[in-house]
């Protein structure tokens, strides 16, 4: 969409929202369509001039300002919105079925009554379009942390580091729970840790609603996860991986710094990891289908690792 | 486009919202402030290219201008906008509803999807809903980037055929598929293309991020119906693996294998020194206190886990990425395919020497 056709499509709903609304302040008008004071006042300038055929005083829109109060007198043919385009609709409605799997019973019928409306008042097909959103493994963790943010409270964690296959305690100040690429999270501040961190949900084994208000720093903030969940550092380890054919789903599911074609059919997929241990794991249960390529050093332990895992099948159990 | 052409469009869309009767270009050229019709040819041309343009832009933004005559005397088509088909009807929120939606609204992270389903909210709200997005720490997010995206919605909501190139997973090429789309859906955060395919002659999914090239639609429109009773979702759930058939037995060294132990149906201690420490269901114990992570008595023995599955490979690689710490008691062709993991992983990370020197590779022959 252009700029244009954005600001187009944002008069077409502006002047009913406004109508609707007599005597709102700019302020709050211009936050409602998330742009500027100063860009609504020109919006508003400009549909001064507009109006029917004719231009006399009585075919334009008519606005009235009263200070920071602004009321539409007269919409002309604009009183009511342009109807929702087949996008629109569909986003609104694909969503709140997509949350109504996930939410709790009530929300659940909120969610249905506005789709059925929704539906119902729209005069263009729906279908063909879904979004499953996988419940986590524990509804209950889910319902927990949600009622923590909400509530302000900290938590109490058991949580499983995978890479390193550690069970850690931790209390942490939730503030979102966050369902991307598939996958629900939990971030917050961690006091273990002193910072923001990212918690898979499906690896917390353990959940207490402590009576303690949650007080992370105040410059503690959720980061942008636009460009996903995973936000590799310049100081992590850059590993290097041989996958084979067999092995290059793999390059579907791990956020690649690159990949490139490799032997055979194979890909050459190279990570960077904070810790690399998790790429360890990787590896060794890919058995021979993942070949670690650099550092040196993980080679070498994942030779040990298998080495030791192999004496364990010659003692009897 | 400047303030002028916007300005203008405005007029149009209020001119032809105003009449009952088909407007002509030329009446329209007369009537609309912002338009400079001529009897110069050149100019009119101009105008009307300038007219052309912007019904084409109303008609993107989702304007209905319905074209026809007012008579069969009067030989070129005009334009109006009928109101009952511009207007967004009333559709009376509650407030929990008009909440809702504004949370629900929020799941599309990608451009094209999150402006409109904004605009969708605000069109709401002009039309009376009270919609005051409140952030509720609820942050569920789908996006949808794959360039397949849009051209498969396209073509599932014109019902036309498709053909792309399509590429599996362990190959690098891509072969060409010709398919019927049905609908796009997103699973486990991954978007894929349902249909029947053509060439198949059976229903697919296609997973977006394999098709590494154009989609392009063939065929006519509206050229099949979706067979009822399909349920988009759970064909692409289908592709998932069944429920679990086979048990497994773990020996788990104490406090590790977490992950396992969560998953796991059932644990004890074969020494039985220590019951009931370990949750046997890995479900998340919320009445209890949690127990403190300190250290669990090491020794030779570990928990014995039984954990459910259905794909042998997929547990055979979750377990072999626990090294030494997870033993596979049974099944045999479990351990097996452990132990044979076991083996390519340590002959492809051959040791080094102390000099540096290259190793022999996998040292020694242990028997399964």
């Amino acid at each position: 969409m252009t700029t244009a056709t954005e600001r187009l499509t944002r008069l077409l709903a502006l002047v009913p929202w406004l109508r609707a609304r007599p005597g709102v302040y700019v302020a709050d008008a211009a936050r409602e369509f998330g742009i500027t004071e100063r860009q609504l006042r020109e919006d508003l300038e400009l549909l001064w001039v507009c109006g029917l055929p004719g231009g006399s005083p009585g075919d334009l829109i008519d606005i009235s300002y009263e200070g920071d109060q602004v009321t539409v007198v007269d919409p002309q043919t604009l009183e009511r919105p342009l109807r929702l385009t087949a996008d629109e609709a569909m986003t609104l409605v694909v969503a709140a079925k997509a949350l109504a799997h996930v939410r709790s019973s009530t929300e659940r019928d909120a969610l249905d009554r506005a789709r059925h409306k929704l539906e119902a008042a729209v005069a263009v097909p729906l279908g063909g379009v879904e979004v499953a959103l996988d419940r986590p493994v524990d509804d209950a963790v889910l319902t927990d942390l949600r009622a923590a943010i909400t509530g302000s409270r900290r938590v109490h964690l058991r949580y499983v580091v995978w890479g390193r296959d550690e069970l850690t305690e931790r209390d942490v100040d939730p503030m979102r729970v966050l369902y991307q690429d598939g996958r629900w999270y939990l971030e917050g501040w961690c006091h273990s840790a002193a910072g923001m961190r990212m918690f898979r949900v499906d690896r917390i084994t353990g959940l207490r609603v402590l009576d303690v208000p949650a007080a992370p720093p105040p410059d503690a903030v959720p980061r942008d996860t636009t460009g996903g969940v995973y936000r590799p550092s310049p100081s992590d380890v850059r590993v290097v991986l041989a996958l084979s054919a067999a092995a290059r789903w793999v390059t579907d599911y791990y956020p690649a710094e690159s990949v490139a074609p490799g032997e055979d059919g194979g890909l050459l997929l190279t990570v960077r990891a904070a810790d690399p241990s998790w790429v360890r794991r990787l590896v060794l249960g890919l058995g021979g289908h993942a070949r670690i390529v650099e550092p040196p050093e993980l080679v070498e332990e994942v030779h040990g690792a298998a080495i030791q895992a192999l004496a364990a099948y010659e003692s009897p159990l | 486009m400047a303030r002028r052409r916007i300005e203008r469009l405005l007029n149009l869309q209020m001119c032809l919202m105003a009449t009952s009767r088909f407007l002509s270009v030329e009446e329209i050229g007369r009537l609309v402030d912002g338009y400079d019709p001529s009897d110069d040819p050149d100019a009119d041309a101009a105008f009307r290219r300038m007219f052309e343009r912007d019904k084409e832009e109303l008609r993107d933004l989702g304007i209905p201008l319905e074209v026809g005559s007012n008579s069969a005397f009067e030989p070129e088509a005009g334009y109006r906008i009928r109101r009952g088909d511009y207007e967004l009807p009333d559709i009376a929120l509650d407030p929990d509803e008009a909440a809702a939606l504004s949370v629900a609204a929020q799941l599309w992270t990608s451009n094209r999807f999150a402006t409109a389903s904004a605009t969708a909210l605000r069109k709401l709200a002009a039309g009376g809903a009270e919609i005051r997005p409140v952030p509720t720490g609820f942050e569920p997010r789908v996006d949808a980037t794959e360039p397949a995206f849009l051209p498969c919605l396209e073509a599932v909501r014109s019902r036309r055929a498709v053909r792309f190139p399509y590429r599996k997973v362990e190959q690098d090429g891509a072969t060409e598929r010709h398919v019927q789309p049905w609908g796009v859906v997103s699973w486990r955060g991954r978007w894929y293309l349902v249909g029947h395919d053509l060439d198949r002659g059976a229903a697919r999914c296609f997973r977006l991020s394999r098709i590494p090239g154009k989609v392009v639609a063939f065929g006519p429109v509206a050229a099949f119906t979706v067979p009822g009773g399909v349920d988009l979702r759970s064909m692409v759930a289908s592709t998932e693996p069944p429920a679990r058939a086979t048990t497994a037995r773990l020996l788990v060294r104490p406090d590790s294998g977490h992950t396992l132990r969560r998953a796991a149906l059932r644990s004890a201690r074969p020494a039985d020194d220590e019951p009931g420490s370990t949750d046997p269901t890995g479900r998340t114990d919320r009445s209890e206190p949690i127990r403190p992570a300190g250290p669990e008595p090491a020794g030779p023995v570990g928990d014995l886990l039984e954990i459910g599955y259905n794909d042998l490979d997929r547990l055979a690689r979750w377990i072999v990425g626990h090294g030494p710490d997870v033993v596979v008691i049974d099944p045999p062709e479990l351990r097996d395919e452990v132990i044979r993991r076991l083996k390519a992983t340590a002959a492809a990370h051959p040791a080094t020497g102390p000099e540096g020197r290259p190793g022999t590779g996998y040292p020694v022959e242990i028997g399964a």
